[in-house]
């Protein structure tokens, strides 16, 4: 083996590992966020390229052409994919992730590449992991894109799954005993059973909890890389996986907390679309209000504090609503925004669709920064959020949503409601906030009526 | 070669390293930063690369050829929907043209 040849892609591995560090540690403020992803993809580029040095390999053409097939489609795609979709592609990419790492571990195993008990437990471990992530991610993607679209439970499944779970151990155990060059057909056997238990965790889940599932396989993913690195005595992959592996398991617990669930409870319980309408009868009755009066309610105040939901997203009414905001702004009025961290489809999903607006990051506050300020908010304007700002959360035990974290949009001294009907929330839960005596109803789609207030503020 | 202890320890290190990089990341970051996360398993690549450099029979071959693509796909990917998120960042005060 050449040393010169050796030691160059040891050296970019190295670079490679320490750009990735580098480019996640710039990617946790919004400051250097840009700087950091590049750097990381400068790192992958050439560690990418000089790979092909790598020593007494085969097949270069087939691995240029395969290289060329995977980075098209994923660039087309990515280039192309809604701001409003990008939760799923996240996924699709991950799996894709993972299922390269179980590709990686097939090949080993097959090949008898992997020597000694470590790296034989490794590689399967990796291998298993990364099929669980390949078919998990794919559900997840196929939920999230409305391909799936019911949850299929049945009395059992956590069994069902215990049983999947205990054979995939066993085969992969004789796979190690053995040495998986001598079992093709065990090793074949290892793959259907994780890519199966893929497919029965994940098909349970609901939709609203699949962005920490997601966030979940992405760790995984992390992991599984890792373990094959060791198998490939990659200190590139071995690293940068488990930075991945780590980080993104800190990342789940977050998503997890901000979402009031537990990782158990998305797992095992499948819960997550089918919240039933609990609690009490609400009194009083949602009183409407006409754009005018809005208007003039927004133009004169001091100080609004803007609550967007899903609702606005989907709607297309974020580019309008910033257009309103920049309207109050050059009035005189202090405008901020309130995000929930499940006000999108992800935790921090709502700051990038709003970021594609061009609203500026340092308008923006999540709701420990923000809910002491909507006691001297003039107007609280909700557009789109329902069950993040229903004073419920926080009063009634019999509730789904009881101990969620919410918006004090009810503790604003006016709060207005921009809403397509009459009916309840994503959850299915009657919203008490809309029938509160300083609220009022702006029926109508949000990016029409949020075009209506846009003239009407500029003609105050 | 990585022996067993010094891979342990790289492994340990590296795990430490990935939990206090990410520990104080605001919310509004999450979605991206996951997004970057996933982009840099995609180092997989390389490993994929090697895997399919030293195959011999069709079955391997083949296999390796499914993981070189998914693995360029992963990286590809990653990098392209991470970029253009973070790139719609910006600070109000460093905001001279407005965007439409």
């Amino acid at each position: 083996m050449p040393v010169g040849a050796q030691s160059l892609i040891q050296a970019s591995y190295f670079v490679a590992a320490a750009l990735f560090i580098l480019g996640l540690k710039r990617m946790s403020s919004p400051v250097t966020a840009r700087g950091g992803i590049i750097s990381a993809g400068v790192g992958m580029l050439v560690a990418t390229l000089i790979t092909f040095l790598w020593p007494d390999m085969h097949n270069y053409l087939l691995m240029t052409v395969a290289i060329a097939i995977g980075g098209i489609i994923a660039w087309v795609s990515g280039k192309r994919v809604a701001m409003t979709d990008m939760p799923q592609m996240i996924a699709l990419y991950n799996g894709m992730g993972g299922g390269a790492a179980g590709a990686i571990a097939a090949v080993e195993l097959f090949a008898g590449e992997a020597h000694g008990v470590a790296q034989l437990v490794l590689g399967v471990l990796g291998g298993v992991i990364g099929a669980v992530s390949f078919a998990g991610s794919l559900i997840a993607f196929g939920k999230l894109q409305g391909i799936i679209k019911r949850s299929f439970r049945f009395r059992g499944q956590n069994y069902v799954n215990l049983v999947i779970l205990v054979a995939t151990a066993l085969v992969g155990a004789i796979v190690v005993v053995h040495g998986g060059e001598n079992l093709p057909g065990h090793v074949t056997a290892l793959f259907v059973l994780a890519l199966v238990l893929g497919l029965t965790m994940t098909l349970p889940i609901g939709g609203a909890d699949m962005p920490v599932v997601i966030s979940l396989y992405n760790a995984l993913t992390g992991l599984a890389v890792a373990f094959e690195g060791f198998v490939l005595d990659n200190a590139a992959m071995i690293i940068a996986g488990t930075v991945v592996g780590s980080a993104g398991t800190l990342l789940t617990q977050l998503m997890a907390k901000a979402m009031n669930r537990s990782l158990a409870n998305v797992l095992f319980s499948g819960f997550g679309d089918t919240a039933a309408a609990g609690g009490g009868e609400l009194k009083g009755s949602m009183k409407p209000i006409e754009t005018a009066d809005v208007a003039v309610m927004l133009g004169f105040s001091q100080k609004v504090i803007v609550v967007p939901g899903y609702g606005m997203a989907v709607a297309q009414a974020q580019h309008k609503v910033w257009e309103l905001c920049q309207a109050l702004i050059a009035r005189g009025v202090a405008v901020k925004f309130a995000i929930h961290p499940v006000a999108g489809r992800m935790p921090g999903h709502m700051n990038v669709l709003l970021a594609e607006a061009g609203v500026p990051y340092d308008l923006i506050y999540d709701a420990d920064e923000i809910n002491s300020e909507f006691e001297t908010a003039d107007v609280a304007l909700i557009i789109g959020a329902n069950d993040v700002v229903n004073p419920v959360a926080r009063t009634d035990k019999s509730s789904p949503i009881y101990g969620m974290p919410i918006l004090n949009a009810d503790k604003a001294k006016n709060v207005i409601v921009i809403k397509r009907g009459q009916g309840a929330g994503f959850s299915g839960i009657e919203n008490a906030l809309f029938y509160l005596d300083n609220t009022r109803m702006l029926y109508g789609d949000g990016q029409a009526k949020a075009a209506e207030l846009v003239q009407a503020v500029k003609a105050l | 070669m990585i022996d067993g202890f010094i891979a342990l320890y790289i492994f340990m290190l590296a795990a430490f390293t990935g939990y206090e990089v990410i520990s104080r990341v605001p919310v509004i970051l999450h979605t991206p930063l996951m997004s970057g996360s996933n982009f840099v398993h995609g180092i997989v690549l390389v490993g994929a690369m090697v895997a399919m450099g030293r195959a011999h029979t069709p079955l391997e071959i083949g296999i390796a050829f499914v993981g070189v693509v998914l693995a360029a796909g992963n990286a590809v990917g990653g990098y392209v929907v991470t970029e253009r998120m973070l790139e719609m960042f910006k600070s109000s005060k460093a905001q001279p043209k407005a965007k439409h």
